[in-house]
């Protein structure tokens, strides 16, 4: 028995292997000195910035890697460049995060950003894969650091039943998922994406096992990118987590993980895209109304994003739905354009919980537009564009959306994603004009002193209401009311808020950026 | 041409933002007259002759979707171009003179406001109308939410819900035009010349002709789906007002002549009576309710509904006559309005209220406020001499011919408006004193920017043919899709 090694491409592995190496190196690095969080931020950007310059320089090819088992294209590209942007956008918003400055022993800031790199390896994997076993691996390479992210606040009681709720639903999902795997191997006999879609042939309406298999997969993934009626997790987790670990999982889990369902619906599933298509758009509906609408009574602005980005969710997956080429382009401009929205909110409630005893609340913005113009900007053009208003890029994504949609024959599904839109207006403009138009809330309890509040006490649940201020616990004495203490952070807000205007009014760069994801499924399918 | 004149206000705007905050009103008032000044220049330019474009400019945009950036000109939307931009000229010049908290944010939206209305008159891409068409109500959001008075904030969202509603709508409905037609000719385009020459399948035109219609109906807005209006007039700061009813309204109206007839001519046609009865019914509702209301505000806004519906009427007799009265009363409407507001800004001030029960003598000892009130209140109620008597003229005209009932009924909207802006006027102007109040005579400032407005009032009374003779040629080509189409089907109900 002869055994002939795979032949490895390394020019093609390389934004994982630079990845990898940073991540032991960073979770090394957090372990010595005292000035740790200098040393370990800057290798992180270090390994960040090599990834994503391997993953630019690799832009452009298409081919398999590992015996089939990885591709490098524009596809897993576009999905690994967003998620190591968003990782970079997030360590600096988790510098002066008690997650990281708190935790006990003298590492926090090394297994933070280790934990962070950890997961956008996961995502780099999950977003190149072709294969079950590497799908399989990737996607727990991602969840299994956010769990403990989200639980990295470790004197939070938020923050660890956030983990904690992750863990198990999260959990839940991958074993869905898993589950659904086994099935699509049964039926097909196959684990490779293109073997899958030899093995399946045609119809499926008397193949049980192959279906049942789809359920089970695409339910999985539901829970991952949190869609309705699988997404009652997200409010929860994303309120409880640290903020900047919210950002981060709200935008870049979302992208490695549309990433592998477009290439595992659109190739793997291909032949029987009329199985899948009228259920995949029923989950896109249920989601964006549901994501709506729940999100309309929230007031803690944490919950209201994750409201929201069950509504994001269901919209991008009208791109998978239109199952064209389009589709995909307008799924990762959304994606894209998604992300630039979203951690500029993010980074503006980061900031806030610091500056306010209201934490997350909706409050804490109130009045921003009078005192704090550099902040009230970025989070009025992100809330803009989140509403898909005209001059950001939010707009864009709806139409390039839409005209897939309509064009993929689900007219019905483009006057949803019109629906919920209108929707959505109402509450994000409550938190413009929440900014706008109404007074600074003055009634902080502990307003002068700057006692820092806990985060998720603000909103607790929304049941709870917003007694808990009372029991506001001092964490640390320094006043951090007023002035900017933050201007790195500050920097990145209004960077991500111009380029929501830039491309909404200069749209191309951005759509010849997500054009190859959209060519690669063609080339796939071939 | 068209460049300058769209981009400037913008290019103000951003300055004005930037700029201290004491040069805020100096130097919008100066940019709104510059743009003034290139929409006048755009007029001297114009070739009435020709039916098509003029100025075209037309540059790629986003390929990958079709969109282009496309901008035109021709009879419709010349006088349109220039009363916005004077109406903008003269909301700028009054809030400079009464400088809001605020001003640099207050400047900036009103300057990104002027932007957008002209863009949606100057589009010629579909994409790019629906585009400004959402753009424009954004910077009215902030000037009523933060600039306005009582319920401003909940007015402004419901303002806001209410017509991107229908225009949310619009945009997948344009989206389905394009695409529906480059299944035709199989390249994607939202030109809305290329939208003309591809007739779409009656079916596919009527849903899409719904569509578009909710965003114009609520936008103008029509009867039943005016339930933003009576909110965001009481919120909305006056000089802001003015152009909320003066010339966002007419974008609408205009929308329905640039697209909606032209692009669906099968579905206009199936839609008409639907309509025409919407807008009569806006023209009865929108009196009566102005005849009993006690705010003054509120008033001007019915009789704006009622106005509005006469405009629809004239456009949706799908007659030249018609279409052509319905742009003459579309300036007219707004040149009148605009002046009517910034009057009510005066008599609040006289009388501590905007309470028309609370007025009354202020003609007493100011004549010159009283003549200005009184040419506007002649025009409104469309006394004969004046423009919008010779618009509502046209469009009875218009509709006479073939839609005799419906012109009978609106001709009793014409009494009753001559009953509300007369009450108006006399109730406000003449009567006793009441006790407390005092008659002034009007502001030199104020005065500045309603005399010309009124001017212009005058000198169009005086000339309405400038408007009538450019808009002719285009009005015919509007109306004559609908026209071609009707006559088709015809043949198809003989033939068989």
């Amino acid at each position: 028995m002869t055994f002939t090694a795979p032949d490895i491409d390394y020019a093609g592995l390389s934004p994982i292997i630079a990845l990898t190496t940073g991540l032991v190196v960073v979770l090394l690095a957090g372990l010595v000195g005292r000035a740790q969080r200098r040393l370990v931020s800057l290798l992180s950007f270090i390994t960040l910035g090599a990834a994503a310059g391997l993953a630019i320089w690799q832009f452009g090819e298409s081919k398999d890697l590992v015996a089939g088992a990885l591709r490098v294209d524009d596809l897993g590209l576009v999905a690994t460049l967003i998620a190591i942007a968003s990782a970079a956008f997030v360590i600096p918003l988790s510098w002066r995060e008690e997650a990281a400055d708190d935790a006990p022993g003298p590492a926090g800031h090394g297994e933070f950003q280790a934990l962070l790199i950890a997961s956008v390896l996961g995502m780099a994997m999950l977003a190149m894969s072709q294969n079950l076993i590497t799908f399989f691996v990737g996607l727990e390479l991602l969840s299994i650091p956010l769990y403990v992210l989200c639980g990295s606040a470790l004197r939070r009681r938020q923050s660890l039943e956030s983990g904690l709720k992750y863990l198990i639903i999260g959990s839940l999902g991958s074993a869905t998922l898993l589950y659904g795997m086994a099935f699509i191997y049964g039926g097909s006999g196959s684990t490779d994406f293109a073997g899958i879609r030899d093995g399946i042939g045609g119809s499926l309406a008397e193949d049980p096992l192959i279906l049942i298999g789809i359920a089970l997969m695409a339910t999985g993934l539901a829970f991952k990118i949190s869609i309705a009626p699988f997404h009652q997790w997200t409010p929860d987790v994303y309120q409880g987590a640290p903020t900047p670990v919210t950002a981060f999982m709200a935008v870049a889990t979302k992208a490695a993980a549309f990433a592998v369902f477009a290439r595992f619906f659109e190739i793997a599933l291909g032949p029987a895209v009329g199985d899948w298509q009228p259920a995949l758009a029923a989950l896109a509906a249920v989601s964006i109304i549901v994501g709506n609408v729940g999100a309309l009574t929230q007031s803690s602005l944490k919950r209201l994003l994750g409201y929201s980005s069950v509504a994001q969710a269901g919209y991008m997956l009208v791109g998978i739905v239109a199952a064209n080429a389009a589709g995909v382009q307008a799924l990762f401009f959304y994606l894209t354009a998604y992300a630039f929205m979203n951690l500029a909110s993010f980074a503006v409630i980061t900031i806030r919980e610091r500056e306010t005893g209201f934490g997350d609340d909706i409050r804490s913005v109130q009045g921003l537009g009078r005192e704090r113009p550099e902040l009230a900007w970025p989070l009025t053009i992100a809330m803009l564009g989140l509403a898909g208003l005209p001059g950001t890029a939010g707009f864009i994504g709806k139409l390039y959306l839409i005209e897939a949609a309509v064009e993929g024959d689900y007219t019905w599904l483009a006057v949803m994603i019109a629906v919920g839109t209108m929707i959505s207006l109402a509450y994000y403009l409550r938190v413009i004009a929440a900014v706008w138009m109404r007074p600074a809330y003055h009634a902080d309890p502990t307003p002068e002193t700057g006692h820092r509040a806990l985060p998720a006490m603000a909103g607790g649940s929304p049941e709870a209401g917003t007694d808990d201020f009372a029991g506001t616990q001092v964490v640390r004495g320094e006043s951090r009311i007023g002035g900017i203490r933050c201007p790195v952070i500050i920097g990145l807000t209004i960077l991500a808020a111009a380029a929501t205007v830039f491309f909404g009014i200069i749209p191309s760069p951005l759509v010849d950026f997500v054009s190859g994801a959209g060519d690669s499924i063609v080339a796939g399918l071939e | 041409m068209l460049n300058a004149l769209l981009w400037l206000p913008l290019a103000v705007a951003v300055l004005v933002a930037l700029a201290p905050r004491r040069f805020a009103g100096p130097l919008s008032v100066m940019g709104s007259l510059g743009t003034l000044a290139l929409a006048l220049a755009l007029v001297l330019d114009f070739d009435s002759g020709l039916p098509g474009l003029q100025h075209v400019v037309d540059e790629s945009w986003i390929p990958e979707l079709g969109v282009r950036y496309q901008l035109g000109v021709d009879g419709i939307s010349l006088f349109l171009v220039v009363m916005t931009a004077l109406l903008w000229a003269a909301s700028f010049t009054w809030s400079a003179f009464r400088m809001p908290d605020r001003p640099k944010n207050y400047f900036l939206m009103l300057g990104v406001g002027e932007f957008a209305t002209l863009g949606a008159f100057l589009a010629q891409d579909l994409l790019l109308f629906v585009l400004f068409f959402d753009l424009m109500l954004v910077p009215f959001f902030f000037l009523i939410g933060s600039y306005g008075t009582g319920e401003r904030v909940r007015a402004t969202i419901k303002m806001m819900v209410y017509t991107l509603v229908g225009s949310l709508l619009m945009l997948v409905g344009a989206i389905a035009t394009a695409i529906l037609a480059a299944n035709e000719t199989g390249e994607l385009s939202f030109a809305m010349a290329d939208l003309r020459a591809t007739v779409l399948p009656e079916g596919s035109q009527d849903w899409i002709f719904c569509f578009f219609a909710a965003a114009f109906l609520v936008k103008m807005p029509a009867f039943p789906l005016h339930g933003w209006m009576p909110d965001a007039y009481l919120a909305a700061p006056p000089p802001v007002l003015g152009l909320l009813s003066g010339v966002l309204s007419k974008v609408a109206a205009y929308g329905f002549l640039r697209i909606v007839l032209p692009i669906f001519p099968d579905a206009t046609l199936q839609f008409q009576e639907l309509i025409l009865v919407i807008a009569v019914l806006s023209v009865l509702y929108g009196s009566v309710m102005a005849f009993t209301q006690t705010n003054v505000r509120l008033i001007a806004g019915y009789s704006s509904i009622a106005q509005l519906g006469f405009i629809t009427l004239g456009v949706f007799s799908l007659t030249a006559d018609g279409a052509n009265g319905a742009i003459l009363q579309m300036v007219n409407h707004a040149l009148v309005v605009v002046p009517l507001f910034l009057i009510i800004v005066l008599l609040a001030e006289r009388f501590g209220g905007e309470d028309l029960r609370q007025m009354g003598g202020a003609a007493l000892r100011a004549p010159l406020l009283a003549a200005l009130f009184l040419i506007v209140t002649l025009a409104t109620l469309a006394m004969p001499g004046s423009a919008n008597f010779i618009g509502e003229f046209y469009i009875l005209n218009g509709l006479f011919d073939d839609k005799t009932a419906f012109a009978v009924v609106a001709a009793a909207g014409i009494a009753m408006a001559a009953f509300y802006a007369l009450r108006l006027y006399q109730r406000a102007m003449h009567n006793p004193l009441p006790s407390g109040a005092s008659s002034r005579e009007i502001g030199l400032t104020d005065a500045l920017v309603l005399v010309p407005l009124v001017g212009v009032i005058l000198i169009l009374a005086l000339t309405p043919g400038t408007i009538l003779k450019r808009g002719e040629t285009s009005v015919q080509d509007k109306v004559g899709a609908v026209a071609a189409a009707g006559d088709e089907r015809l043949e198809a109900s003989v033939a068989p």
